[in-house]
């Protein structure tokens, strides 16, 4: 057994600080804070310990863990001595950022091939992973906007996003209530809950199903958002516009999931569940619900996201001045694309916080679906 | 009995453990066995004995971590880079997308059969195992006992000389399933191929077999292996002869001896 | 299908029935307030039947009736030169092509990431969690963004919305792609590891067959959500041409009847994008060996 592995991630860092050394200084000569040699001379060696120790034959955690070292803080180095010279780096430090960034590769790489033992460990590893992932995400993209120096307009660094939503807390929480306290809760509990309703209609009237599954089926796959406007005319700018949009969006989502899921429940179990001569209730309530559950929550999903989206759209057609869509649409045309940003950021967390509640209690609910369990 | 130098399979001490979060599991351990060319051996014993682990092994789907095996002389990696076996599983796995003589030439399409060939071999194999007229038809078209022949014939049509089966007829029902071991033993006597088969019955494993290995669980091992003495041609009513029935009976003596019943 | 036609369409024809005489009865109750209002300011008195005429043919009612609709839509669409600018035709074709082009090159993007999802593992445990967790975001939100950021450098017109339908369009393919292009069960990987065959033709012939029912699948949230992409950015900077545009002037000037009927051009659109989608979903369905039912 060799003693070395392959590693390109290893081989294209050592050639990036070739060339990165070869075309030093890092930044152009009228940096007004260039970096020193010590710390070039640094970032140097940390990259080529890092790609170096790629190549050895060692225990993985090990590996990871120098590799994560190495990538990061040399990035965090080299992002560190932007500051004051912003639009001034050379071609060699962002080959050094290539660098690191390889070394990241090579990092996750390794962490991917490891098997733990233990659930803990496992479960830490999956959410270690795309966190490297995200983080060098925002790595490329503050090294390059700010290295660059690419216009504010076009795209602001991470770092004066998160500058921008600490110093609006209080603008974004006025328009986290209005959109999302107001419009998006509301109108999702009343879609949500007609929609169900609808469907249990339905499901005792087989001709209202027959003729109502169709129209909901096209309707789930039509621009609903484009009744923004007309909600707009009719009830106003305040939230209850908003709300309207989002009851009509995530009305047909919920009555052909949950018509589809009454549906789910087997030919055998009903079949025990009339041999009990159990009546209509008793069956929806005891078998066919229970057996609906996973496509109800499939569609409280779904609603989800399309709650937030309604809301936010159906802002950019007139509001009062708060809420989301409407600082969007009002920011940008003022171009102040970092509140933009800001917006969007705490739209994702909600939306993530919105969806992780319901797969929580997805997951409290329906426990036994094959889809819940062990795995 | 025309033993050749080279066995086809030979096992020595061979020995699998999987390690689980509930700890390791002896799938196999010390297996001992040879199996020579031309013979029809079966791996009987109930659910947990290793019986088709041990023919994954073969077949290098699953590493032994002890002892050693060799499939005509190679290992079993080296074995199936040199494609010398057909498998054929629990379920016929023919791929929904292709025709029953499209599914017959996905093995030739791998290992780089000519068309004409293709054609050829596809005629060949169906014949063998009675399909000719549906060469077109997908697989849903036909009944489970076809689908299981058509996919005897993909394992046949690249004129491996060892076939490994692994219970092939255990979800068809007992009437096709009679017939298609009839047919088995026909096809068997035409090709004069080397078959390992696993199954869990024992009527099944009596009438096929040249060879029965007996097995029992936890850990997976040989306990007893039976030469049968039933003549290779064997019409279905040899089930009812006194050598039939002594056979079974050693089999299921084996089976208990085993434990196999008690756990 | 064994239930004959009719009875699968009866029933959708009576719920249509009931939703256009809701409809009526919504105008007619909407319009009323301004309808009396005009009334009395005009000194007349109307009976009651003419009142209800009156009310369903204002000029820019608050609830247009469905005959005002179905008009308007079919001037705007069969009787006016395509390339007017009060043409559907022409609005929906702006919208359609970036739709179009948005949709083609998001879903190629998933395929390709899909593709590297499935055989990189250091992508699948890193990339796969942000795709997934990226489908519970209101990406659309963007979509104004994009359109004025590259306004701002001189791309107009087709690119930004192409650009936000393929971002659009490009999560359902790469998550239907994997789910997909993991389908084929154990057994038929072990065949296909029995065959000796290289990881190339185990795509070619298994992953990809099995995996093309599922991406049409996708395919069909992807075109819907580029039509949405496609409209939703043409709102901001006030695009001169398309649905969207359409529904914003119809807002700003309050021409509830073209907004109505931009809204009818954008579902008729959606629906032969899906339908088309669906019909070459049954095709390689069938091809494919999915049993018919």
């Amino acid at each position: 057994m060799s003693m070395l592995l392959r590693s390109w991630q290893g081989t294209g860092a050592l050639i990036l600080c070739l060339v990165a050394l070869a075309r030093l200084p890092l930044l152009s000569p009228e940096a007004s804070a260039p970096f020193g040699s010590g710390t070039t001379a640094m970032i140097l060696l940390l990259v080529v310990v890092g790609a170096l120790a790629s190549f050895l034959r060692m225990q993985e955690a090990a590996l990871a863990g120098i590799l994560f070292v190495a990538a990061h803080f040399t990035a965090w180095l080299l992002i560190a001595g932007l500051s004051g010279n912003e639009g001034q780096a050379n071609l060699s430090f962002f080959l050094l950022v290539a660098a690191c960034w390889l070394l990241g590769w090579r990092c996750i790489s390794v962490l991917a091939e490891i098997r733990p033992k233990t659930g803990g460990a496992s479960t830490a590893l999956r959410l270690l992973i795309p966190a490297i992932f995200g983080a060098w995400v925002l790595i490329l993209w503050e090294a390059i906007t700010r290295g660059a120096g690419v216009p504010f307009i076009l795209l602001p660094p991470p770092s004066a996003i998160w500058e921008r939503i600490i110093g609006s807390v209080s603008i974004l929480a006025a328009d986290v209530r209005q959109t999302i306290f107001k419009a998006v809760l509301f109108g999702y509990a009343v879609g949500c809950a007609a929609g169900f309703i609808v469907a249990i209609l339905a499901d005792r009237v087989a001709f209202l199903r027959r003729g109502l599954l169709p129209i909901g089926n096209l309707m789930s796959a039509l621009p609903i958002i484009g009744v923004a406007p007309i909600m707009v005319m009719w009830f106003g700018f305040d939230w209850q516009s908003k709300a309207a949009v989002v009851i009509v969006m995530t009305f047909f989502p919920m009555l052909v999931n949950t018509v589809a899921g009454l549906g789910a429940s087997g030919a055998m179990e009903r079949d025990l569940m009339r041999s009990y001569a159990s009546d209509y209730w008793q069956t929806l309530i005891k078998l066919r619900l229970p057996a609906a559950m996973p496509f109800i929550f499939n569609a409280l999903k779904i609603n989800s996201t399309l709650a937030l989206i309604g809301a936010i759209v159906a802002e950019f057609f007139g509001t009062p001045i708060v809420g989301m869509g409407f600082r969007i649409s009002t920011e940008i045309g003022r171009m102040n694309v970092d509140m933009v940003w800001a917006e969007i950021a705490v739209a994702a967390v909600i939306g993530s916080v919105f969806y992780g509640v319901i797969a929580l209690a997805e997951r409290a609910t329906t426990f036994w679906h094959p889809s819940n369990r062990g795995g | 009995m025309n033993t050749s130098p080279t066995p086809v399979v030979s096992a020595r001490k061979l020995g699998l453990t999987f390690q689980t979060n509930d700890g390791p599991v002896h799938a196999l351990s010390d297996v001992d066995l040879e199996v020579s060319k031309g013979d029809f051996v079966s791996f009987i014993g109930p659910s947990g004995c290793g019986k088709t682990t041990f023919l994954r092994v073969i077949a290098d789907l699953e590493k032994n971590t002890s002892g050693e095996i060799s499939i005509n002389g190679m290992t079993p990696e080296e074995a199936r880079k040199s494609r010398s076996y057909g498998y054929v599983f629990q379920a016929p796995a023919l791929y929904p997308w292709r025709t029953i003589e499209k599914n017959i030439a996905l093995p030739l399409e791998i290992m780089g059969h000519s068309k004409a060939e293709r054609k050829e071999r596809i005629e060949r194999t169906l014949d063998l195992v009675n399909l000719a007229g549906f060469s077109k038809k997908y697989p849903w078209q036909l009944s489970g006992g076809m689908q299981q022949r058509a996919s005897i014939a993909r394992a046949l049509a690249f004129d491996a000389d060892l076939l490994l089966m692994d219970e092939p007829f255990g979800a068809l029902d007992e009437i096709v399933r009679d017939h298609l071991n009839a047919q088995l033993l026909k096809l068997w006597a035409a090709t004069s191929k080397t078959i390992c088969f696993v199954t869990h019955s024992i009527p099944e494993a009596v009438y096929l077999s040249t060879k029965i290995v007996v097995m029992s669980p936890r850990p997976g091992r040989v306990t007893d292996i039976i030469e049968s003495t039933l003549p290779r041609e064997r019409p279905l009513e040899i089930r009812e002869t006194p050598e039939f029935l002594d056979i079974a009976q050693r089999v299921r003596e084996g089976l208990r001896a085993g434990h196999s019943y008690e756990e | 299908m064994t239930e004959p036609l009719s009875s699968r369409v009866l029933p959708v024809l009576t719920i249509i029935g009931v939703i256009i005489a809701v409809w009526y009865a919504a105008a007619i109750w909407m319009n009323a307030p301004f309808q009396r209002d005009l009334d009395r300011r005009a000194n007349v008195t109307s009976t009651t039947m003419e009142f209800i005429g009156k009310t369903l043919s204002q000029p820019k009612p608050v609830v247009p009736a469905p005959h005002q609709v179905a008009r308007n839509f079919f001037e705007n669409t069969f009787l006016r030169n395509v390339t007017s600018n009060r043409s559907l035709v022409y609005h929906s074709w702006v919208t359609l092509s970036s739709t179009l082009a948005g949709f083609a090159s998001g879903t190629l993007l998933g395929i390709l990431i899909a593709v590297g999802i499935v055989h990189v593992k250091a992508l699948d445990r890193s990339l796969m969690p942000w795709i997934i967790a990226s489908q519970t975001v209101p990406i659309l939100a963007i979509a104004p963004m994009v359109v004025v950021v590259l306004a701002a450098i001189n791309v107009t017109g087709l690119i930004p919305k192409a650009l936000i339908s393929t971002y659009l369009s490009f999560f359902p393919v790469a998550v239907g792609m994997v789910k997909g292009l993991r389908s084929p069960e154990l057994m038929h990987l072990d065949l296909m590891r029995t065959y000796n065959s290289s990881t190339w033709q185990t795509f070619w012939k298994l992953r990809v067959p099995a995996s093309l029912p599922f991406l049409f699948t996708s395919m069909k949230v992807a075109v819907a959500a580029s039509l949405v992409g496609a409209i939703v950015g043409e709102l901001p900077t006030g695009a001169a041409a398309g649905i969207g545009s359409k529904l914003l002037a119809g807002s700003y000037y309050s021409q509830t009847i073209d907004m109505w009927s931009a809204l009818i051009a954008g579902s008729v659109l959606a629906a032969i994008l899906v339908t088309i989608v669906g019909i070459g979903s049954r095709i390689v369905d069938r091809r494919m060996g999915v049993k018919p039912t």
